[in-house]
């Protein structure tokens, strides 16, 4: 107990504890965060008429970010599948950094729940004994298997950060079976936040069985991209190296999500405007518009841009093995998911109407400016747990060592 | 239950304290409250979480009704798990709450489905003129949202005009190759008959147009209804009597329902409802047309307030060609088993297997 409240303490020291870059940084996040949350309340007080969610199109860019980041989420696996059941050296190191990243993905898919609720006062009708759990409803799965990977993700990288720091050994009686669950239970988030939409046929645009193995191949280009960007910038600000060996592999592993995702989005193009039925209308919309409607044409051609270049750069060797140059496609193909897979999935979705009404979704300010502290609440968690992460792996945090 | 028959009275196993029998007259402020206050008290006594929360909120010196009644609202129950004490309890609260806010009367139903009831709709499109009387009418029965904001205007019921297309003889042999040399007819891409999409905010001078028709959609009551299924609270439910009902007050705003929904039945209140005082209709149900709150999902219930007390809906009752027809689909002899004994009747969207209980027919 002792050793808990020291291990409390010593890290929360060494967090705190920063340079002028450090506290700038935090500082400019806490601006956005206070910016969330006024614009939060406005949403709780005013109604979600503050955002430019309509009856028509009632899932906006909070439901986007929401679905992306669970992908993000999921994409924390590469590091931990290879690290422990293929036990590559250079990601073992960084593993724990990876459930970090998990932990804060989810942490923000949760913060944008609250945000797309119309009433999240209420969140607790979800959950027994004082709600109801239901089991029909694949937004209350989605909820279960979020918490669950979060929680699995809290126990397993804390408990390694807390066996570095009191210089034990890892208990893999229970720690590899966890670890094993909590592969599994990656791939169950992303897949059954895809079942959350693609179970309604009232959706055509949804309504297939390709939509979970896109969210996950979509998921492990645009996590472990983000996850080489980040270790990028831990190896040139802090002390803490990591291994060339385990960019490689994460930059493979992008490179041929990417291509899997751009092909299934090629066969959903051809399958859908072969026929060009009614049902293809949202896709339609999406690529050329409908009704002189186009407000999401150029989000999708630049995803497709950013992917398609993206996925070249990523197979010329010039890029993938230049550490100075590899942060270029890692951005393109981030950058080119999250429209994809965010506005230029859940909003097509919603045009035309299941009656045929053609409307069109404009984010507010106020969304844009929720959706950005929300991301910048994340930034802040995800410095914070990498720092206290890094310190211990470093040996700078350690039992006995303060004082 | 048909509703020709003279309204009666709730059953007496069923009569919640001082149920409210609405009256004959379509007008509801003829509507003469008749809630029990000794019945309220003896209901009372006895501990539940609701209870004591609205208690604590009136000791805590607030005697602003509104404030009391909405802090024991935020922990009350779904509706289906209450108590008949708790129903009870819930159903005072939100009379004394709404009548303050109203400034009149307000009475809330909490009367339960009937036995041997299963509400059925038929509507015959070749009669409907798309005068759009019910849509109004429905508006105004059921206290929906009326400001001038975009969103916080609401209606239930959407009369799709459909412009009727037809083949053209100039355009027969004006086929073009399409795609890798497919030949495409002239006529293709150009609606025949009625076109698939509608719009609902047309505004005439006259009706029914020229080259016009009208097929009017609102919530189908379907028997598998998708949005059920998918709400994560289980606060959209079907009711016994073949209604799919909303509670409120449990609703979490997630909109899941929406989405699931094929029909677009549903809708979001974005803002704090618009409802002003002289316009609310204080003769309420619980589960149907009371005042709703901001960020939750509402539609059409078959005006459950009149329903269970063997009224038609409004929007029957408005139509001025008799399009609409309601009744007990168990009775043989009602007006919409009639229909769908003899007429060609069709259900939107068949293919989905939601089998809605609202059916369009023709002559």
């Amino acid at each position: 107990m002792k050793q808990l409240t020291r291990f409390a303490a010593d890290y929360v020291g060494y967090v705190l504890k920063g340079g002028t870059k450090f506290y700038a940084w935090m500082g400019s996040l806490a601006v956005l965060m206070i910016g969330m949350m006024y614009v939060f309340y406005l949403q709780n007080t005013e109604g979600l008429i503050v955002t430019g969610m309509t009856s028509q199109i009632h899932d906006g860019l909070y439901f986007a970010n929401l679905v992306f980041l669970v992908g993000v989420a999921a994409g924390a696996v590469t590091i931990v599948f290879p690290a422990y059941v293929y036990h590559h050296e250079g990601m073992h190191k960084v593993a724990v950094l990876g459930e970090m990243l998990a932990i804060t993905a989810v942490i923000m898919v949760m913060m944008f729940v609250f945000a797309h609720m119309g009433r999240p006062d209420r969140l607790w009708h979800m959950i027994p004994p004082w709600g109801i759990y239901s089991f029909s409803s694949m937004l209350g799965w989605d909820v279960l298997v979020l918490n669950g990977y979060l929680f699995l993700n809290l126990v397993c990288g804390f408990y390694y950060l807390w066996v570095k720091y009191t210089g034990g050994q890892v208990n893999k009686k229970w720690f590899m079976p966890l670890v094993y669950i909590a592969i599994v239970w990656a791939l169950s988030i992303h897949t059954v936040t895809a079942f959350l939409i693609s179970t309604m046929p009232a959706r055509p645009m949804w309504f297939h069985s390709m939509m979970p193995i896109r969210f996950i191949s979509t998921a492990f280009a645009a996590g472990p991209a983000l996850i080489i960007l980040i270790f990028m910038i831990v190896r040139n600000n802090t002390k803490f190296w990591v291994d060339d060996s385990a960019i490689k592999l994460l930059a493979t592993i992008v490179t041929w999500c990417l291509g899997i995702a751009l092909f299934l989005t090629m066969s959903e193009v051809v399958v859908e405007l072969y026929a060009r039925t009614e049902h293809a209308n949202g896709l339609y919309y999406l690529m050329f518009g409908l009704h002189g409607l186009t407000n999401l044409v150029p989000w999708f051609w630049s995803a497709v841009v950013l992917m398609v270049g993206a996925f070249i750069l990523f197979l010329m060797p010039r890029f993938r093995n230049d550490m100075k140059l590899l942060p270029i496609p890692c951005v393109m193909a981030f950058a080119g998911i999250w429209i994809e897979k965010g506005m230029g999935l859940i909003v097509p979705g919603f045009i035309p109407t299941p009656i045929g009404e053609v409307t069109e979704y404009y984010p507010s300010f106020v969304e844009w400016l929720l959706t950005l502290g929300i991301w910048a609440f994340g930034f802040f968690i995800l410095t914070i747990l990498l720092k206290g992460a890094i310190g211990i792996l470093q040996g700078e945090i350690k039992y006995g060592a303060a004082k | 239950m048909t509703p020709n028959e003279t309204p009666q009275a709730c059953p007496a196993q069923e009569q919640p304290a001082g149920c409210p029998v609405p009256p004959a007259s379509a007008d509801p402020a003829a509507c003469a409250p008749k809630t029990s206050r000794r019945d309220f008290l003896k209901a009372g006594g006895t501990l539940s979480l609701s209870s004591l929360m609205g208690a604590g909120a009136l000791m805590a010196q607030s005697d602003d009704a509104h404030a009391a009644a909405e802090w024991a609202e935020h922990f009350q129950k779904n509706y289906r798990l209450m108590t008949d004490k708790e129903k009870d309890e819930a159903r005072l609260r939100l009379e004394k709450r709404y009548s303050a806010e109203y400034g009149k009367k307000v009475t809330v139903d909490t009367t339960g489905p009937q036995p041997g009831v299963l509400m059925g709709y038929a509507l015959n499109i070749r009669k409907c003129i798309g005068c759009r009387r019910c849509v109004h009418a429905c508006v105004e029965e059921n206290n929906q949202s009326r400001g001038k904001r975009p969103g916080e205007k609401i209606e239930w019921i959407q009369v799709l005009r459909m412009e009727r297309g037809e083949f053209s003889k100039e355009r027969m042999n004006q086929g073009y190759p399409e795609g890798l040399g497919i030949q495409v007819g002239g006529n293709a891409y150009t609606p025949a008959g009625q076109v698939l999409e509608g719009q609902y905010h047309y505004n005439p001078e006259t009706v029914p147009e020229k080259d016009a028709n009208y097929m009017p959609i609102a919530c189908m009551q379907c028997e598998k209804p998708p949005c059920v299924k998918v709400c994560p609270v289980r606060t959209t439910y079907r009711e016994g009597d073949g209604v799919v009902v909303i509670d409120y007050n449990w609703c979490i705003g997630c909109r899941m329902c929406m989405g699931a929904c094929p029909y677009w039945a549903r809708r979001f209140n974005v803002a704090n409802p618009v409802l002003p005082k002289e316009e609310m209709n204080p003769v309420t149900h619980y589960l149907g047309n009371r005042p709703r709150m901001r960020g939750v999902v509402e539609k059409c219930h078959w005006c459950l307030q009149r329903s269970r007390h063997g009224r038609y809906p409004a929007c029957v009752e408005v139509c001025p060609v008799g399009a609409r027809k309601f009744g007990n689909l168990l009775d043989p002899n009602s007006e919409v088993s009639l229909v769908l004994a003899r007429k060609n009747v069709f259900r939107l969207k068949a293919e989905l297997n939601t089998f809605p209980k609202f059916f369009y027919f023709y002559d």
